[in-house]
Formats: C-alpha cells, structure tokens, sequence
C-alpha cells in the first residue's frame, strides 16, 4: 500500500504554538509553510523554526515543508535551511516547468549526500497553480522520481483563470479532472485543494465527497477540525470492505478453479473490479479495520 | 566578535520568545543575558545557559540579550536566538 495522504495539513511556518502541536491532530501529513503564510520579512525566522522543529520534535507523520517558488529570492535560501533537518517531502508551490522540479531535484540530491541521508529519501511533490502550470502537469509530474504526489492550488488558479470559486466547483471540474490524470499517468498521488471557510462543514463534506468520487487521494486542508470529516469520507465502510473481502474471495476461488468468469450476486467481476477491491481492503488493512494478509 | 547593530526575532505570543541582542554597554562584559519567563523559576538556569552557548557559539562575545519569553521549547529559543544573531551582523530588527 503506498503512503496514505489523506489529510495534508498547512501550518503556518513562523508560528512555534503551531509547530508544536501539528502533530496531535492526525494529519497524514503536515505541511510547515514557509510561503504564503509568512511575511517576506520573516523568511529567515520561519526557516529557523522549522528547522528546528523538524530536527527535535518528534512527528508521528510525515512532514512536508512548503517552500517558496525556487525563481523566488527565497527558495534556494529555503532549500539551505531546511533539507539539512531532513523533512519527508519539500511541496514546490506555482509549478510550471519540468525544469524547475528537476532543479530542486538536483539541489535536494546535493544536500543529501553532504548530509549523509540516502539517496532519493526526501520525496517531492508540486502544486498546480497556474494555467501555464496545468498545460505542463504531466511533464511535472513525471519530472523526478522523487516526485510522489501532484496538488492542485485553486486560489490562484481561479485568479490566473479570471474567475472565482463557487459551491458547485463547476469552475475547477477541468483542472480537477486534468490533474487527476496527470498524476495518475506519472503513477503517483493527486492532492485537491484546500477548502478555505473553515465554519462550512457542510460545504467541506460536499467538495471532499465529489473530489473523492474523481479518484483524488486526499485534500489539502488548513484547520484540524477538518481532518475528522475527511477522514470519514475516506474511510471505507464495512459494506464496502465486506464486498470487498467477498470479491477477493471469489477470485481466488475461481483462479483456484481455473475457472474464466466469475460471478458474485449475479454481477460479473472482472481485473478492475479486483483491481478497486484490493485498493478498499489496503484502506482497510492501512487504517487498521482489517489486519494485514487477511 | 563585537557587534555594532541590534537584532531582534520572535513574538510575544504563548510559545513563543521574543530575543533582542545588542552590543554591550562596556568593553569585556561577556554575554548579559536579562531573561523574563513565566517558567523563571524552573527553568531560568537552563534558558539563560542555551542562550549563552548560542550566542557564544555563534561568535558574539560582548553582548547583551534581552529574552522575553511565553514558554517556548528549547528548538524555538534555539531558532530565534540564531536568527536574531543572523540579524544583529545584518544590523536589522
């Protein structure tokens, strides 16, 4: 099963109340912001808390850190200060060109070796923010091995587009769709965007529930509260993995027979449908609802 | 190393502790460090002894630091004292 990232927390990197605390909250992963969150003329003091941080708190999940965009004058900067404190993954906000992952790829790798931490350990992902950025998802996607997920950024996006957000997501059903694809087709993880009016659960548990139903793997959000409800949304039920478990079952029963269609209910079960039942019970065996090698 | 500008990081928000370091008032006074903390009795010691390693580790010798804090954690003092070393040599609050 690969990594879970469900819930990929933003905390705001200059904030040390925050920091301390990101990790109780059963984020999948938290972001440590150094970008967007922080005023320019903190920069130096957010790299050296999250620094920090990563290198004496103990996280019970992955950690990300969200630099600033490398064109910047603060993303190589950010690059120096935090890669020596070894984060999981380095999020790359604005992505436009293959170039510039590559770019970060090749510093990441520098830093590695001086280090001393294994090759390829600090993975990478990119966010999506642009129009320009959307006509390359692919290729930055595909960019570098250490790539392991592709976000979309959709205040941005919507500004770059000329439009605003609306309750439907009408607005982002094409970027949504053409992310999705992108990462799928580089085999690695598709991140939606965060939902930003935190006392909308209503609305919250609408968006999640369709970009759940899109193929998405999880969400990027920005206050703990939401993490319990997307969890709810991304958890399998106990119809889903006992149908599940079933289908499985009779699979085996049928390749053990070497029997060519197979049937459960009356409905036919083919590759994919084997295919979505093993994903439902890695959930369940990832989430703890089943225990591994059942 | 002497300096001649103050640096100054951090907030006053609970976790946090807001440094300020300037230069000494005297020739070889060493490294004053003036700490206000809710924790002064517990942790007083420990706090003014951290900020004195940072700082001298850093280089600084004759400085005074003012050290308001809210009860941050040791990699936090550890990240605004460096950072308010850094901005001192740039001479910037």
């Amino acid at each position: 099963m690969e990594k879970l990232r469900r819930a990929m927390m933003f905390v705001p990197g200059n904030n040390p109340g925050m920091l301390q605390n990101a990790g109780i909250y059963k984020a999948d992963t938290v972001i440590f912001d150094v970008e967007d969150s922080v005023l320019v003329s903190e920069k130096d003091a957010a790299r050296q808390l999250v620094h920090n941080a990563i290198k004496y708190i103990k996280y019970p999940c992955e950690v990300a850190v969200r630099i600033n965009h490398i064109t910047t004058p603060y993303g190589r900067d950010d690059l120096a200060a935090i890669l020596p404190a070894k984060p999981d993954l380095i999020r790359l906000p604005k992505a436009e060109t293959a170039e510039e992952i590559r770019e970060i790829d090749e510093i990441i790798s520098e830093a590695e070796m001086k280090n001393g931490f294994s090759q390829g350990s600090i993975k990478m992902m990119a966010a999506i923010e642009t129009a320009k950025g959307l006509m390359k998802a692919y290729d930055i996607a595909s960019a570098s091995p250490r790539m392991v997920a592709l976000a979309i950024g959709a205040e941005d996006f919507l500004a770059d587009l000329k439009t605003t957000r609306s309750s439907h997501g009408n607005e982002l059903f094409a970027a949504r769709s053409q992310i999705l694809l992108a990462a799928r087709a580089a085999e690695i993880q598709a991140i939606d965007t965060v939902f930003s009016n935190v006392n909308d659960e209503d609305g919250f548990i609408a968006e999640t529930t369709r970009i759940k139903e899109l193929g998405f793997d999880g969400k990027s959000v920005i206050n703990p509260r939401q993490i319990k409800l997307l969890y709810k949304i991304f958890t399998p039920t106990e119809k889903e993995i006992d149908l599940a478990e079933r289908v499985l079952a009779a699979y085996e029963e049928a390749k053990a027979k070497n029997s060519g269609v197979i049937a459960l209910n009356g409905k036919m079960i083919d590759v994919p449908v084997v295919t979505r039942a093993e994903r439902v019970i890695s959930y369940a065996i990832a989430l703890g609802l089943r225990k591994g090698g059942q | 190393m002497a300096i001649v500008g103050t640096g100054q990081a951090g907030t006053l928000e609970s976790s946090d502790i807001m440094v300020t370091i300037s230069p000494a008032e005297g020739a070889k006074t060493g490294i004053v460090v003036d700490l206000q903390s809710p924790v002064v009795k517990q942790y007083g010691r420990h706090i003014e002894n951290l900020i004195v390693s940072l700082v001298s580790e850093q280089g600084l010798t004759d400085v005074k630091v003012f050290a308001n804090d809210r009860g941050a954690l040791d990699c936090t003092i550890k990240a605004r004292v460096l950072t308010a070393v850094a901005r001192c040599k740039k001479d910037r609050i």
